[in-house]
């Protein structure tokens, strides 16, 4: 009993297809509650920015979409890691589940900092931006993985392989990111208004954590939601799901 | 003889026996080099300033084709199903033959590199760093494009692929070697860069070798 026996309940299809049911109304509601106010709060509540006017308002999508990036990559590598060493089919699954709402989060990261960009830098796309080439960089790490997956017939082999890339992605992000970081204060070009770390006020802070705890919930209610279908998907041919399916039809 | 030194040895019989696909690789760096001049312009100011960039991503590119068939040809003939079912260490046997296509193709780079370099007008003061970069950058490029190159040993079309996973990996290798060979240039220190560099050189060589090993033992199941 204890931790183990909780650890290997987790490769049971239908417990963890249970688990992720009953785990999705907590994820929205606390989705919507955190999501609206965060909302309220970040367009009606908090000042303007004496530099930046209103258009500072856009970090309240654009920092919590490039965090769950990077969350979904490192959630992505690690559960893609549990899966290869335990051969758990559920961890795999979470693993693929992750994949394409990270390369999302990611490609909205990089589109609302390219609006965000035109009032600060003038132009749409700055290509002496960490962040921003760090961020194209972790979208490329995930639709390696995506296609990688996609190019194998057999699941079990895509499952396996795709964890080896991964695990070797998870270990390159921190130095892609640094590295990005390096080479751009050596090129800093003169367009670029540096701007000193935001001296953020709490009236601007809180909707932003409401906003991050709001996306954070949004996405974990789509992961179970593509989690449950990726089970029913993978245990297609099993009694379980048929009767399951059989019971909702009727 | 030890396992590393037979693999070493059967793999470069075989690579100066197909010498064609050598030359291949090392073409293809030296064309991909001669076309940007044509593409941009010719100015000598301009060919310095980009100079580097363009043997930079050269090396890149020609890494990644110079290794796209690293375990195919193994894979296709049954002698790789003989190398992972052998008792020896499976990561060894996979450092070997990077070690041997290295010999093959990041060798021939390293002598070929400085003679464009100095055609795109690199100051021969920098040259020694410059040199120093691309040898500490083959072995890392050689790994990662290995690891690619284990990944999708059983597809069909593997060689796309390879670049979409491995290109951006291989981001930092860039940034280092042509900022050490920026800073050369312009007669900055360099040693930042390069030890950056070596240690990624560590880094992939003690551990690359068993991720590409993993991705071939499962490839081969």
């Amino acid at each position: 009993m204890g931790f183990m026996h909780w650890f290997y309940s987790l490769a049971s299809p239908p417990h963890v297809y249970r688990l992720a049911g009953r785990a999705c109304p907590w994820f929205a509601g606390l989705a919507g509650v955190f999501l609206v106010a965060g909302a309220y709060g970040g367009l009606v509540l908090a000042p303007a920015d004496y530099l930046q006017g209103d258009g500072f308002r856009i970090i309240y999508v654009h920092v919590p979409s490039a965090y769950l990036g990077m969350l979904a990559y490192v959630l992505m590598a690690t559960s893609a890691a549990i899966g290869f060493i335990w051969r758990m089919k559920m961890a795999h699954g979470l693993a693929v589940s992750a994949a394409p709402l990270g390369a999302w989060f990611t490609f909205l990261a990089l589109v609302t900092g390219g609006i965000w960009g035109k009032p600060m830098w003038g132009t749409y796309w700055q290509w002496a931006d960490a962040r921003l080439m760090s961020e194209l960089m972790l979208l490329f790490l995930f639709l390696g993985y995506i296609v990688l997956r996609e190019s194998f017939d057999d699941r079990e082999k895509a499952d396996r392989i795709s964890a080896i890339l991964a695990v070797v992605g998870v270990i390159n992000v921190p130095i892609i990111h640094y590295s990005v970081e390096w080479w751009s204060t050596l090129h800093q070009g003169p367009t670029i208004a540096k701007l000193d770390e935001p001296s953020i006020t709490m009236d601007m802070l809180i909707p932003l954590l409401f906003m991050l705890i709001g996306f954070t919930a949004f996405f974990g209610w789509l992961l179970c939601k593509r989690l449950q279908g990726e089970i029913l998907n993978r245990e297609k041919r099993t009694r379980w799901v048929q009767e399951l399916i059989r019971g909702a039809s009727a | 003889m030890h396992i590393f030194l037979l693999i070493l040895k059967r793999d470069l019989r075989l690579a100066f026996r197909r010498w064609n696909e050598l030359a291949t690789s090392l073409l293809f760096f030296i064309i991909i080099a001669s076309l940007f001049p044509l593409a941009s312009s010719p100015e000598i100011s301009q060919l310095r300033d980009y100079g580097g960039a363009v043997l930079w991503i050269s090396a890149l590119l020609s890494s990644l084709l110079a290794l796209d068939g690293l375990f195919r040809t193994d894979a296709e003939d049954g002698s790789m199903e003989q190398l992972v079912l052998s008792p020896a260490p499976l990561g060894v046997i996979v450092l070997a033959k990077i070690t041997a296509h290295w010999i093959v193709s990041g060798v021939p780079l390293l002598l070929v590199a400085p003679l464009l370099a100095l055609s795109f007008y690199l100051p021969l003061e920098a040259l020694p760093v410059f040199i120093a970069a691309i040898a500490l950058a083959t072995p890392i490029l050689s790994v990662l494009a290995a690891i690619g190159a284990a990944l999708t040993v059983t597809l069909r079309g593997g060689g796309a692929i390879i670049g979409l996973l491995m290109l951006p990996m291989m981001v930092p290798v860039l940034v280092f070697g042509t900022w050490a060979t920026e800073a050369a240039v312009q007669g900055d220190n360099p040693n930042g860069a390069l030890l950056l560099l070596a240690s990624l050189a560590i880094l992939s060589v003690s551990l690359g070798p068993l991720a590409a090993a993993g991705a071939v033992k499962v490839a081969m199941e």
